[in-house]
């Protein structure tokens, strides 16, 4: 078999978290009842005017500043025509030869490797509608509350090669737009998501192949998944001697499985012309320069000076700062409770594990950014172990309950009074003289066996390192 | 003909409008004559004059992103020839 070389563009949807909608006033909140968030603009009656909202321009100004790209003086909007129910106009206004952000890149980290992803372009346009499949009737019901969301469509250049790399890119632009607070990122909700385009081609061979696009993915494991997929359907068709025709892949998630839906003869004709409602869009460089002065410190600047400042590790750092929420929840807690290590490793290690497992992000946690730096506090200051720390964690974030009653209810204060513990400590050698003579031959791993023991009695409670002081103590004497 | 049958054909799909023979043939001429009457504006020397985004001289016509009350939902679904559980019901479009 020859060796294939892959080339992916993606086209990256994000809803802008705008109050109103593109072209009118109507509410953009998601999970309304439906056909509640509509009126004659969004709903494309005859003989309304829209008119453009002015955070939409500021919001694409900001993703175009934070990706690097030029932003355009004179800018107009287009008419992109189409049939379709979820469109009720049955053209959707975008932009087509005059977008406002052009030619941009984002660097990626793909398992420490760099690496630069152009942008070609981002523009501003109108969210459909959504169709719900009614089982019962058969027909297909419209909900037109999502119509008229403000979009902008991010466009990459074709410089991406394999899974990874695309996750890699989507996981970036979605920390930027974290970051820059134009997008909510909810992938679930659909108000972040990408179409992929890809093509495979023998390497050495300097024309692309021919590319499909899959519409509409919004999750990274969706992209990853059709991307392998894509890939080797694509390489096994050619190895057989066949052709990649142009289509449009739909994928299926659940079923691990792409089926194609367009074929090239259907291919989309969009007659897109100027939108005579609207108005040219022409910036000056005064207005360009207060919203790049208005940024926020973005996640690599933010990465530099959580190295410099709170001295951790870059590892740490880039974890902490790839999403917004992880690094404001950070900054809150170390603030509290200046122990950003600790910090560090307790948001990377079970919390997030937690986080993952309940699939909701940091901010949704019961477990506040003051309640995670006293139960640290608690632990500096001895009160409790580092193991009885973990249980109690468990249960701030079941229950959201502060660390302090949690230990006081449950009588988890930790033992450090040496005669109490010596106490135990002599009950559990006399009670085994066997692991003791063990010991004593050279099995250091009888140890652990009494200092286990010792927890045991305990209830965990004892303070570790005087437990194996007094051990070897009372053992060797 | 500056405009093809088969391009007629090609907008009727799009436009989602079935024609006859008799009128395919009607519609070629018919948009025949439309696009050689606009085809007579490519006759005007336009060397050193900007294109044309708006007919209008404006510009930045913007509204502030502030909520206004939507439409009772009786009204928006008031034209709908079909309607179910709130929503506009149409023939089944989802695979």
């Amino acid at each position: 078999m020859k060796d294939y070389e892959v080339i992916i563009g993606l086209e990256v949807h994000a809803e802008l978290s705008t109050k109103t909608k593109i072209y009118c006033n109507c509410s953009t909140s998601f999970g309304a009842d439906p056909n509640t968030h509509c009126c004659p603009i969004c709903t494309g009656m005859p003989g309304t005017l829209p008119v453009l909202n002015e955070k939409v321009v500021e919001y694409a100004i900001k993703a175009g500043l934070a990706t690097n790209c030029e932003i355009s003086r004179f800018s107009k909007q287009d008419r992109k025509n189409y049939f379709y129910p979820d469109l009720p106009k049955a053209y959707q206004i975008s932009q087509y030869d005059l977008p406002l952000c052009i030619g941009g890149h984002v660097d990626i980290n793909v398992d420490g490797n760099k690496k630069t992803i152009g942008i070609t372009r981002i523009h501003i346009e109108e969210d459909a509608g959504k169709l719900i499949h009614d089982a019962y009737t058969g027909d297909t019901l419209v909900d037109m509350n999502r119509c008229a969301v403000p979009l902008i469509e991010i466009v990459s250049e074709p410089d991406i090669r394999n899974a990874d790399e695309a996750v890699a890119y989507m996981q970036t632009l979605k920390s930027i737009l974290e970051y820059l607070e134009v997008c909510d990122c909810k992938m679930q909700e659909g108000s972040l998501r990408c179409d992929v385009n890809l093509s495979v081609r023998p390497v050495g061979q300097k024309e692309f192949g021919t590319r499909t696009e899959t519409k509409n993915l919004n999750s990274f494991r969706a992209i990853h998944n059709l991307i392998e997929f894509e890939t080797k359907r694509q390489i096994e068709v050619l190895e057989n001697g066949g052709v990649i025709h142009q289509e449009t892949i739909r994928w299926d998630d659940a079923k691990g499985v792409g089926y194609a839906m367009r074929s090239k003869e259907d291919a989309q004709d969009y007659r897109y012309f100027p939108e005579p409602d609207l108005a040219p869009i022409v910036l000056s460089d005064e207005y360009i320069n207060d919203i790049k002065n208005s940024l926020p410190e973005m996640p690599h600047i933010k990465k530099e000076r959580y190295v410099s400042e709170f001295n951790l590790p870059e590892y740490d750092a880039e974890i902490l700062t790839a999403s917004k929420h992880t690094a404001d929840y950070f900054e809150k807690a170390t603030a509290a409770c200046n122990n950003p290590k600790a910090v560090a490793n307790w948001i990377m290690g079970d919390f997030t594990k937690m986080l993952n497992e309940k699939e909701i992000e940091i901010n949704e946690s019961k477990v506040t950014e003051e309640n995670l730096a006293s139960l640290i506090c608690l632990i500096d200051k001895g009160t409790i172990s580092s193991k009885i720390a973990k249980q109690i964690f468990e249960e701030m974030f079941e229950t959201g309950e502060k660390a302090e009653d949690i230990v006081n209810k449950k009588g988890l204060v930790q033992i450090s009074d040496e005669g109490a513990i010596k106490e135990i400590v002599k009950k559990v050698v006399e009670a085994n003289p066997q692991s003791v003579a063990d010991y004593k031959a050279g099995k250091d791993r009888a140890i652990g066996f009494l200092v286990g023991q010792i927890m045991k009695e305990t209830k965990g409670k004892a303070n570790p390192q005087i437990v194996n002081k007094l051990l070897l103590e009372i053992i060797n004497n | 003909m500056s405009i093809s049958k088969e391009e007629v054909k090609h907008i009727a799909k799009l436009s989602k409008l079935n024609l006859t023979e008799q009128e395919l043939d009607k519609y070629t001429n018919d948009l025949s004559d439309i696009v050689n009457f606009a085809n007579e504006l490519s006759n005007i020397d336009v060397d050193g004059i900007k294109p044309t985004a708006h007919i209008l001289d404006i510009k930045n016509v913007f509204r502030k992103d502030e909520v206004q009350p939507s439409y009772d939902r009786e009204q928006i679904l008031k034209n709908a020839p079909s309607k179910d559980a709130g929503c506009i019901s149409v023939p089944k479009v989802v695979e």
